[in-house]
């Protein structure tokens, strides 16, 4: 439970100072994920934001440039999902559509929709193509992140529908379907940490091949290994959420650190 | 030619064809979207924001002014507000820009959508140089134009007798009482919006709109003879002629022409 409680006291408490600076002005950390300052002088941005505006030719301003080129180092090196697992809100709304859904045994009475995990990099690449088309950021413009912790300092207006669409497709309509398929948010982290050091490593030697991480896990593939030979978790889609280290009563899986060394 | 090879071409094909059909209409429902969400074109910006179409492109919406503005003036449009959603906007009538000298709005934001310089005369912030909207008055509810004394916006105006003046007239109807009207100059209001918050109608008879949609152009055509200054405003322009079927004849020509006028 440990790397839950971790997971969600971070989301939390990102979102609590983003209220605290707005509603009582205490600058540690202002804004919203979009952009922010940490401590009134670091400037922090969304690079996935930025790359849109500068597709829609804006001009990027120095503040915005290395606010992005530090997030985007940030989750270079300690895993690009670890936003998605450790920072983004809409993480406690599916997760929690997706343990619902769990306890209740959808997907044993549901035919599989099909989707492809590839959508949201066709996604990804749409925004891009509409951002530069029409001059304007196209996911930025109706991101249901963005209306969330957006929402939540500054007000939500009409975006809990926006919010609850995604809580009833994950339930209703595809087991993890809009972190593990949709988001292109979550695609651009993913091939921002294509080569991050933080890594969930597997033991093969102590599995049991009970499969319990495969049922937790979010992004299933990522897990190809296990039971078959012990390696490390490489692919960009893992969120470093560590549900899968959590469930395991065998200490088949870890974090550890990847090495580049003896990759073969 | 087999048989397999012939089917997995097709198959080929018809996954390109579907995958095409997919992204299509994913970019026509996309962008219609988009196109509806920035639709909306009366929204008041912060001061010194670039022109809609650009601040559009460059604001990250982060809500740093929002959180920078003292008077919680400036809100970031929520879902159901119908504006572009994330950016900054005020409602005047609900509360105007109180005009803060220091415009605390302005530095804070990270990517120039609220441009520093559009407000900066000589290294020094200037508010009265923001042009966030102008003020209209609508002179058939205003009170003022009815011949009722009423000078609430002219005296909430920041730059009382130079964004609005006060025009006097006789009132032919008593023969013995004085029009004291409201009148904006274009060229000076910063679109602050006290007017309107102030204007004492139910609904208010001066609104500020966005200069963009309500402001007109005169063109190089016009020029003010008496005004040397306006000679500076067309000293660039080019003629231009215009060819139609009737300018290729001379003119005595077509006026003795019986032919029907085109």
């Amino acid at each position: 439970m440990r790397y839950l409680i971790s997971r969600r006291i971070t989301q939390i408490t990102v979102m609590a100072l983003y209220i605290a600076a707005h509603v009582w002005g205490l600058k540690i950390l202002e804004g919203n994920l979009s952009s922010s300052v940490l401590l009134g002088t670091v400037p922090l941005s969304d690079p996935y934001a930025v790359l849109q505006m500068f597709v829609a030719g804006s001009v990027i301003t120095t503040d915005v440039l290395i606010g992005a080129t530090l997030i985007a180092l940030f989750y270079g090196v300690v895993g690009g999902r670890m936003f998605c697992s450790w920072v983004c809100p809409i993480n406690m709304v599916t997760d929690a559509a997706n343990w619902l859904r769990r306890k209740l045994g959808i997907s044993h009475v549901q035919k599989r929709v099909y989707m492809s995990r590839n959508l949201r990099f066709w996604i990804l690449g749409m925004s891009l193509v509409l951002s530069f088309a029409m001059g304007l950021t196209a996911f930025e413009l109706v991101s249901p992140i963005s209306m969330l912790h957006r929402g939540l300092v500054f007000g939500m207006g009409f975006g809990f529908s926006a919010i609850l669409i995604i809580f009833f497709f994950d339930l209703f309509v595809h087991e993890n379907g809009w972190c593990g398929y949709v988001c292109p948010l979550g695609g651009f982290y993913s091939l921002v940490g294509k080569f991050s050091l933080i890594r969930v490593k597997h033991n093969v030697d102590n599995c049991t091949e009970c499969m319990k991480c495969k049922v937790v896990c979010p992004e299933k593939e990522v897990l190809h290994m296990v039971a078959k030979h012990s390696a490390t978790v490489t692919m960009g889609a893992c969120t470093n959420c560590a549900r899968c280290i959590e469930v395991c009563d065998d200490d088949a899986l870890n974090f550890s650190i990847r090495n580049f060394v003896d990759k073969k | 030619m087999s048989k397999e090879k012939f089917s997995s071409r097709r198959k080929f094909l018809l996954t390109t064809a579907r995958a095409a059909g997919l992204a299509g209409i994913g970019a026509l429902v996309w962008s219609s979207m988009l196109e509806e969400s920035v639709a909306h074109s009366l929204i008041l910006r912060p001061p010194g924001a670039l022109p809609e179409e650009d601040f559009l492109k460059t604001c990250i919406k982060c809500g740093l002014c929002v959180s920078a503005c003292p008077y919680d003036t400036l809100k970031l449009a929520a879902p159901g507000d119908h504006k572009p959603m994330g950016t900054p906007f005020f409602d005047a009538r609900d509360i105007p820009c109180y005009m803060c000298t220091d415009i605390p709005c302005v530095p804070v934001c990270p990517t120039g959508a609220l441009d520093e310089q559009s407000v900066t005369t000589d290294g020094e912030l200037d508010i009265n140089l923001s042009r966030m909207g102008v003020a209209v008055i609508d002179s058939s509810a205003c009170v003022a134009f009815w011949g009722i004394q009423c000078d609430a916006c002219h005296r909430a105006c920041p730059l009382i007798d130079e964004a609005i003046i006060i025009e006097y007239d006789k009132n032919e109807r008593t023969g013995k009482h004085a029009f004291l009207t409201p009148v904006v100059v274009n060229d000076v209001c910063t679109g602050c919006g006290m007017c309107e918050h102030a204007c004492i109608t139910e609904k208010a008879a001066i609104t500020i709109i966005p200069r963009e949609v309500v402001l007109g152009h005169a063109g190089s055509h016009y020029v003010k003879g008496w005004d040397e200054k306006d000679q500076e405003r067309v000293k660039d322009a080019t003629g231009a002629t215009t060819h139609t079927e009737l300018s290729k004849k001379s003119v005595l020509d077509n006026l003795n022409d019986d032919s029907e006028f085109y």
